[in-house]
């Protein structure tokens, strides 16, 4: 007896759909039997990271707000994987838009422009996050330079460009030296949605967003195009398409999503430019995008879902002493296998039965 | 383990040959998933026999050979191999009992030698000397001729071809499978194989020969197997049959017959080529040499041709996948379009069909819908301000459906579930519900069964009727005698000068295809050489 892979004649659509929640199954599966070498109760572990941060009010709220960058982030990141476009940097976008945003927050600060100042930060991110993107794409389509690899550096370059920025020219001089800017003003502040509570405007802007990128994949040709490049490229040119015009335009979309991410969170809940920023939101927005089957809606699910784990992370550290890697850790087995799982929407397994054994001739 | 493939291998020939066979298949069956590719097929294959394996695309003979040659495993059923039952491990195996074979689809590296391809082929520990030497001798002995040094990419598909043969008759195999050996070649390069194949029947070896032409089996072969839908349907003595009774048997009924409307009228010029040179776009490609040629509204002109003769390259350079560097040096209904994209080319009323239906002419995992969308986004309702209009595509699919009977298992499959001949038939459809004015098709009906073969030459010849412009490429001349009014050759990027197809005879157009030129000082020439 022998488990085969076979090839399907059509792409399952069922499969399509369960195959992120065998992916999670199979990663519960696998925490328990860590939490279980790691010595804790793996039940009551699951609890401390599934169960309880959708028991309070607070705690719905700030799986919300996590939710929220996961989101943008990944709903632009899903354009250019679907086009074959391997943008790695989303985190270094991230912070480039919260760095340029911050720029008229911090030139404002103090005087009293008016309330262009919120709108005009969260232009200026986009663009910035946008352009920064850009750098990677022109470099592949003039150059052939790997996508995968120049994004991931700027990541390192973006870090540190914002690390230099608060502790040197923008620190706040009342700040007892802390590396931060002085908290922003009202008007260069995201505004919340329910007072003294957690959830603010810009989980509203990450709806809009899905809705346009259901919108986009679904109904327009730009997003057939998108669809058609990345699976079959030769199809696409025959078609009409032009696959570098479409590199361009994918990477900067999802450079200005990143970008909006970034100012949203630094003007939101954070109120003011420090480093550490993100935990790390462009990389997990990776998983996102593929738990998600990069599909706007599934994005939606899987960046809400993700940000439970954060969530939970912090409650399980809190309430059980289990290290917040874990839940990286978490994170990274998930993604394995999500990507596994995706093979089972093309391929199925078969249990072959030997057919009779043929011996050879022993004369 | 050694000891033992000896031991059989030493099985002394003058015992089992004669009249019994050398190998044989009992209810030899391999399945895929649900798909039956061989259902229990018997075949015997004697020494110094020609056997013919015939049937359409699809019918299973690639999958019975490779399960012979060690390929694929079959899933039930015997192999006997000079009367043993044998498990053959892979093609390795398969070459050391001195089974050998010789691909449709070449696998050999460009940039080396022919000495070198060779000796990467070859299974023993040889030295490189000895190999090239040895070639020399067996390429002499048997009159393929080929020069060990040079470079794979310098020369044409039929001496590339040659290698393969040289290769494989090097391990000095007692049973030879040749796969469709002639669909590359030139009527002259297919006779001097025949020649080559009745010397190696001669010597006493067996030959297995994969076809679907029917006068090459008649002449060349002594039995053949004809498989249908993946079962065999009989085995028979070709010589004794007809071309219509194998044809009959091989398709399973008669074959529609295309009717010619012979009283077509030719009207304005609808595509016009002017001087087009490109060089190639990728490494040994093919360079277009200042290609000339005018074509009226409903005619259908041919263009025959061995493959790799600059036929992609023309088609790429007609359609606009690769822009040429004059606007006027092609001309698309009066309006110099050399610079114009594939998009703006549709728009003014011109329409391609290329030769890979998966993944060029089709997102294989895409619907058919989305794949109508595909061209017709160009020129047609199914956008309106960058908006999908979903119900126009799947209408697209309908009408295809209907008027190509495009055979399909739902409404809206995708590409890749559907059979060669339906998606061809599909694609077809969906450049001609389109009206255009000119069409462009490469290799209309490589690959598809004779029924839906008939169904697209007979589109064609109807939309010319209609007063389109029809260029056909194409490396099946009965297909082009069939349909087109002028056929031109292509060769080494240039194209020749069209000849009606009442004077192109197989025997001129043979010539065309192997660079030769009709004109009388040419012979002159090549007799003082």
């Amino acid at each position: 007896m022998q488990l085969v892979l076979e090839k399907r004649a059509e792409r399952s659509g069922t499969i399509a759909l369960v195959s992120p929640l065998i992916a999670v199954g199979l990663t519960i599966a696998t925490m328990v039997i860590l939490f279980a070498i790691l010595g804790k109760n793996p039940l009551l572990a699951l609890h401390a990271y599934f169960i309880a941060p959708l028991t309070d009010g607070y705690s719905l709220q700030e799986i919300a707000v996590k939710a929220t960058p996961l989101v943008m982030i990944a709903i632009g990141l899903s354009l250019c994987y679907l086009a074959k476009a391997w943008n790695i940097g989303a985190e270094g976008q991230f912070l480039i838009g919260a760095v340029a945003g911050s720029w008229i927050a911090v030139r404002t600060q103090g005087t009293d422009a008016g309330a262009w100042v919120l709108p005009a930060m969260l232009i200026l991110a986009a663009a910035a996050g946008a352009l920064y993107a850009l750098i990677p794409a022109i470099c592949k389509v003039r150059f052939g330079a790997s996508e995968i690899l120049t994004s991931l550096m700027l990541v390192y370059v973006a870090d540190l460009f914002l690390d230099y920025l608060v502790r040197g020219p923008w620190r706040d001089p009342h700040g007892f030296n802390f590396p931060t800017t002085a908290e922003f003003d009202p008007v260069a502040t995201v505004p919340l949605l329910i007072e003294g509570g957690r959830l603010h405007l810009g989980s509203i802007i990450a709806l809009l967003v899905v809705a346009a990128a259901a919108i986009l994949l679904g109904r327009t040709i730009k997003g057939f195009e998108i669809r058609v490049v990345g699976a079959a490229p030769r199809a696409a040119r025959f078609g009409g398409f032009k696959a570098d015009r479409l590199v361009i335009l994918t990477f900067a979309i999802s450079g200005a999503l990143a970008g909006l991410a970034g100012i949203i969170e630094v003007a939101g809940p954070i109120g003011h430019l420090q480093p550490g920023i993100s935990p790390g939101y462009g990389f997990t927005a990776i998983i996102v995008a593929f738990l998600g089957r990069l599909n706007p809606l599934g994005i939606l699910v899987a960046g809400l879902f993700l940000a439970l784990t954060f969530i939970g992370g912090e409650q399980a550290q809190i309430a059980m002493k289990i290290p917040l890697d874990v839940t990286k850790v978490f994170q990274g087995i998930l993604l394995f296998y999500v990507l596994a799982c995706d093979s089972l929407i093309l391929y199925r397994f078969k249990l072959v039965f030997p057919n009779r054994q043929v011996t050879r001739g022993a004369g | 383990m050694q000891a033992h493939l000896r031991m059989l291998d030493s099985t002394p020939d003058g015992l089992n040959s004669g009249k019994s066979p050398l190998l044989r298949t009992i209810g030899l069956t391999k399945r895929y998933g649900d798909f039956l590719a061989n259902d229990c097929i018997d075949i015997d294959i004697r020494p110094g026999e020609i056997h013919a394996v015939l049937g359409e695309n699809g019918a299973g003979k690639s999958t019975l050979v490779k399960a012979i040659y060690g390929l694929v495993q079959p899933s039930a059923g015997e192999i006997h191999w000079q009367g043993q039952p044998i498990v053959l491990s892979g093609p390795a195996d398969a070459r050391k009992r001195g089974i050998g074979m010789v691909f449709q689809h070449f696998s050999l590296f460009d940039n080396l030698t022919v000495a070198e391809n060779v000796a990467l082929g070859l299974d023993g520990k040889e030295s490189f000397k000895d190999i090239s030497a040895r070639l020399a001798q067996v390429s002499k002995t048997y009159g393929l001729p080929l020069d060990p040094r040079r470079e794979v990419w310098q020369l044409s598909v039929g001496e590339r071809q040659r290698i393969e043969i040289v290769r494989a008759l090097m391990q000095d195999p007692k049973f030879l499978i040749l796969d469709e050996p002639t669909a590359v070649l030139t009527p002259q390069e297919a006779d001097q194989l025949f020649i080559v194949l009745e010397r190696l029947k001669a010597e006493g070896r067996a030959i297995l020969y994969i076809s679907h032409k029917l006068d090459e089996v008649k002449r060349l072969c002594d039995t053949a197997t004809i498989l249908r839908g993946g079962r065999k349907v009989e085995t028979c003595n070709p010589r004794r049959e007809t071309a219509a009774s194998l044809a009959r048997m091989m398709v399973g009924g008669e074959i529609r017959e295309v009717n010619a409307a012979s009283s077509r009228k030719t009207t304005v010029p609808r595509l016009v080529v002017n001087d087009l040179s490109l060089e190639p776009g990728e490494a040994h490609g093919v360079r277009l040499d200042h290609i000339s040629f005018e074509l009226r509204g409903g005619e259908i002109l041919g263009i025959a041709g061995v493959a790799g003769n600059g036929q992609d390259e023309l088609f790429a350079a007609l359609s606009g996948e690769r822009l040429s560097k004059h606007p006027d040096t092609v001309v698309i209904e009066g309006i110099a379009a050399g610079r114009l994209s594939i998009t703006q080319r549709r728009r003014l009323g011109a329409a391609f069909v290329p030769e890979e239906r998966l993944g060029h002419g089709t997102a294989p995992r895409m619907k058919l819908s989305e794949n109508a969308l595909l061209t017709g986004h160009a020129a047609s309702g199914m956008v309106r301000r960058g908006f999908i209009n979903s119900a126009a595509a799947l209408k697209t699919v309908d009408l295809a459906t209907e008027t190509f009977d495009v055979r399909k298992a739902k409404r809206d499959p995708e590409a890749a579930s559907l059979s060669g001949g339906n998606l061809q038939k599909f694609i077809v459809g969906r450049e001609i519900l389109r009206n255009p004015a000119v069409l462009v098709v490469s290799q209309p009906t490589w690959g598809v069964d004779a029924g839906a073969a008939a169904v697209i030459r007979q589109a064609l010849l109807d939309l010319a009727a209609a007063g389109a412009a029809v260029l056909v490429t194409s490396q099946d001349l009965d297909e082009l005698a069939e349909i087109a009014d002028r056929i031109a050759v292509m060769f080494h990027g240039r194209l020749s000068a069209p000849l009606a197809a009442s004077e192109a005879t197989r025997e001129k157009l043979g010539l065309l295809m192997g660079g030769s030129s009709l004109e009388p000082q040419e012979a002159v020439h090549a007799v003082g050489a």
